[in-house]
């Protein structure tokens, strides 16, 4: 008897769960979205929580830059999420998704600049390197005297004299990161332009896209290594593997600065200065967007952004920027402020 | 048997003593002892890998029960706190006033720094958290009579320095590779001798929500984000398992279609758990319009999970019944329904009991599909409904693995021991009421 009572009381319980649901107000913003940008975000979110103690801190979900764009443009109303970090701009085709379910207002923010750096061992030799050293040690396949081969360098010594006799590995972000795009289009490709094999590949016919994939293609043979975690685990790799190079984010360089050594690219050792400059090459814009019918639903929303986009979370001697964020120049922080408060959308 | 069947059949020499027959006895031994020494080697290799994925958490984690605390005189000055004058009219006046002012003119007056040398003051505000903002201002709120008094309080230290006193970040390496200034170590070594700067215990890590500063960040809404979701895999789940496995066992007919279900069952306690974090997406969230990264849906998801499990469970049980307990039940004229509730059911309890919290241990370590119900997020506030976002204990161990900080490092691996010990009772809870209970025929 007593279980025929229990199964009616949770039968009752189901039932109710399911008829109280939906259409519940929400009185927090909610957020989703790159993992690149989640360690900012979530320093905004927890510093809004104590600055504006009249709203509940936001909660911030991971998981990627497409996974959150993609919950973003699910809809319109309290049940769906309010902003979606990117690390990258948002493509045409989730801005078609985004129409079809009606977010037609999406207003975008830039935050600033995020860098993305090589480092080794901290008592490794010194890396000097330029893209063209990267292509010719990462590159799945390279031009030899006219003919396509396998990539034949298998020491960092075989690509320059300047580089130490270690076994090629390098641990590179995997195909689902943002980072690896930026990795993709502003080493591999413009190394592979530099060396030559870019309109080598070219000349034997292939067209442009598909020289430009020959061009990104790393080899497969253990010379390069997928990281489809975060940054700790390649950090781990190089503590078990000291001739390994990997590849961070310049926030995350810093927080582990004396256990990592940073390569210079063209010279250029990356810092936030040279970053903003545009002096070092390898960097990337982070985004964030914002559904314009949430404003002034979703309370604090509009604070929210605000606040994200003030010279105190977001300047050049900031929270974020202390933690890593390259912030963007004067007039260009403006132009984002201006942008948002006048209400341009996409 | 084969061994036995193959021997030839021995040949008896003429005039020779009758020899014994070789039936293989040493061969037989040394097979024996062979498999006694793989099963101890396999034991022996269980136990170390054990041990030294323990030994590392415990290692690596138990520094993190220790919070390093800074003992700070701070004069709580009006002209800070509310210089206009207008707490009385402005309720957001003190909730939004400058606090961290005030732990930074104690710890420049504590360590003896010039006010005006900017960089200098800045490096001694470095010393301590940026979590004194809410500690101060809670403090005032609570009592606003200390406006204008000092008080001896002690604050937590920023998480770097917790890092550089408790040895996790190397200071031997060049001063600017390091999150830590040679200044500051000299600040931190000078507070310790002065009893100013203690490790105590880290109270925090089990109360506090998440946080992106080390130091302020801890368990507490994932503690009760799991609690919640346990409570609702427990209510739903025991119940529902338990109907559906005494319907299965004793009343249903056997046929195609209760094999084709108990095919099913056993089927659906081997499917991937991010499989059912799909389906909650789908159902719970885009169909029924429940709220993202809600302790509510975790339940729910994890419900579905645990139901194979507790079914199969509670069919064992009630299959280890004996049928005479059933026979002698009928015999005396119980009804079929008297049978089951009176006899058969009590007697299978322990079984049931163990099953459900082998499967609620089980439902307790899983994060996959609360990735997809939007419960890997970064949340500060309490949750004080199963509506409202949450996190749960694995999840803020994944969460914490990925954060760049030195500080997080201990964190992530002190969470982990939490979530074990968490795990150890509930399984010897299961053992003990197994050993309580158990009967046997």
């Amino acid at each position: 008897m007593k279980t025929t009572a229990m199964t009616a009381a949770a039968a009752l319980a189901v039932t109710g769960i399911f008829v109280a649901a939906p259409a519940q107000a929400r009185d927090q913003v909610q957020v989703a979205g790159s993992s690149t940008v989640l360690p900012y975000a979530k320093i905004v979110a927890e510093n809004f929580g104590e600055a504006f103690p009249q709203f509940k801190t936001p909660v911030v979900e991971s998981g990627g830059s497409s996974a959150g764009l993609k919950e973003f443009c699910r809809g319109v109303g309290p049940e769906f999420i309010d902003v979606a970090n990117a690390s990258r701009a948002i493509r045409e085709k989730e801005v078609k998704a985004c129409a079809e379910n009606g977010v037609t207002e999406i207003q975008e923010i830039r935050i600033g600049y995020d860098g993305i750096v090589f480092a080794t061992d901290i008592n490794g030799p010194d890396f000097e390197l330029t893209p063209a050293d990267v292509y010719k040690a990462l590159a799945a396949q390279r031009i030899v005297d006219g003919q396509k081969v396998d990539n034949p360098t298998k020491k960092w010594s075989d690509v320059d004299g300047k580089f130490p006799e270690w076994d090629i590995a390098a641990y590179i972000p995997g195909e689902k990161h943002g980072t690896r795009e930026v990795f993709e289009e502003k080493v591999l490709l413009v190394g592979c332009e530099e060396v030559g094999d870019f309109k080598a590949f070219q000349d034997m016919g292939m067209d442009e896209d598909a020289a430009e994939k020959a061009c990104i293609a790393v080899r497969k043979d253990g010379g390069t290594v997928d990281i489809d975690g975060d940054y700790t685990e390649t950090l781990a790799r190089i503590d078990s593997n000291k001739t390994g190079v990997g590849v961070f984010g310049l926030a995350f360089y810093e927080n582990n600065a004396d256990k990592l050594k940073v390569a210079t690219i063209n010279d250029i050792v990356p810092t936030t200065e040279s970053i903003a400059t545009g002096e070092y090459p390898v960097s990337r814009p982070l985004f964030f967007y914002v559904k314009k019918a949430h404003l002034g639903v979703i309370p604090g929303l509009n604070e929210y952004v605000e606040f994200f986009i003030s010279d105190a979370m977001t300047g050049p001697d900031s929270p974020l920027a202390e933690y890593g964020l390259v912030a963007a120049p004067d007039g260009e922080r403006d132009a984002v402020r201006d942008g948002f408060a006048a209400g341009n959308t996409m | 048997m084969t061994e036995i069947t193959s021997q030839a059949p021995p040949v008896a020499a003429p005039g020779a003593a009758k020899p014994r027959r070789d039936i293989g006895l040493k061969r037989r031994y040394a097979a024996e002892r062979r498999f006694r020494a793989y099963g101890l080697i396999a034991i022996a290799l269980g136990l170390s890998f054990l041990v030294f994925l323990l030994l590392t958490v415990v290692l690596n984690g138990y520094t993190a029960f220790q919070q390093t605390n800074i003992q700070l005189d701070i004069t709580f000055d009006e002209s800070v706190i509310d210089p206009n004058g207008e707490r009385e009219t402005n309720e957001m006046a003190l909730l939004t006033a400058n606090y961290p002012r005030l732990a930074r003119n104690a710890i420049v007056a504590a360590l003896g720094v010039d006010p005006e040398n900017r960089t200098q003051v800045r490096a001694a505000n470095g010393l301590i958290s940026a979590g004194v903002r809410g500690q101060l201002r809670d403090m005032v709120v609570a009592d606003p009579g200390i406006i204008g008094t000092t008080q001896t309080i002690w604050v937590l230290a920023h998480g770097d320095v917790d890092s550089a006193y408790k040895g996790q970040i190397d200071l031997s390496v060049d001063e600017s590779r390091r999150k830590v200034s040679d200044q500051q170590v000299a600040w931190m070594r000078q507070l310790e001798a002065e009893g100013k700067l203690v490790a105590k215990f880290n109270t925090g890590l089990f109360v506090n929500g998440a946080s992106s500063r080390p130091e302020t960040a801890g368990l507490g809404v994932a503690i009760i984000g799991s609690f919640y979701m346990m409570l609702i895999v427990l209510v739903l789940a025991l119940p529902i398992g338990v109907a559906a496995s005494i319907y299965l066992e004793e009343f249903a007919p056997k046929n195609r279609f209760t094999d084709l279900i108990e095919v099913n069952i056993n089927n659906l306690a081997a499917v991937p758990s991010i499989v059912y974090g799909l389906l909650g997406l789908a159902i719970f969230i885009n169909f029924v319009g429940l709220p993202r990264s809600a302790a509510l849906v975790g339940g729910l998801v994890l419900t579905l999970m645990t139901l194979p499990t507790i079914i199969i469970a509670t069919r064992a049980a009630l299959k280890a019944v004996p049928p005479s307990i059933r026979e002698a039940a009928l015999g005396v004229g119980a009804s079929k329904m008297q049978m089951v509730f009176h006899h058969v059911l009590p007697l299978a309890t322990p079984g049931i009991l163990t099953g459900t919290i082998i499967g609620l241990a089980q439902a307790l370590g899983e994060t996959a599909p609360l990735l997809l119900i939007g419960m890997v997020a970064f949340v500060v506030d309490y949750p004080s409904t199963p509506m409202d976002p949450s996190t749960a204990l694995p999840v803020q161990i994944f969460m914490w693995a990925n954060q760049a900080e030195r500080a997080f490092v201990e964190r992530t691996s002190g969470a982990i021991i939490i979530l074990l010990s968490f795990l150890a009772v509930m399984n010897i809870t299961a053992i003990l009421l197994r050993r309580r209970f158990e009967r046997r025929w």
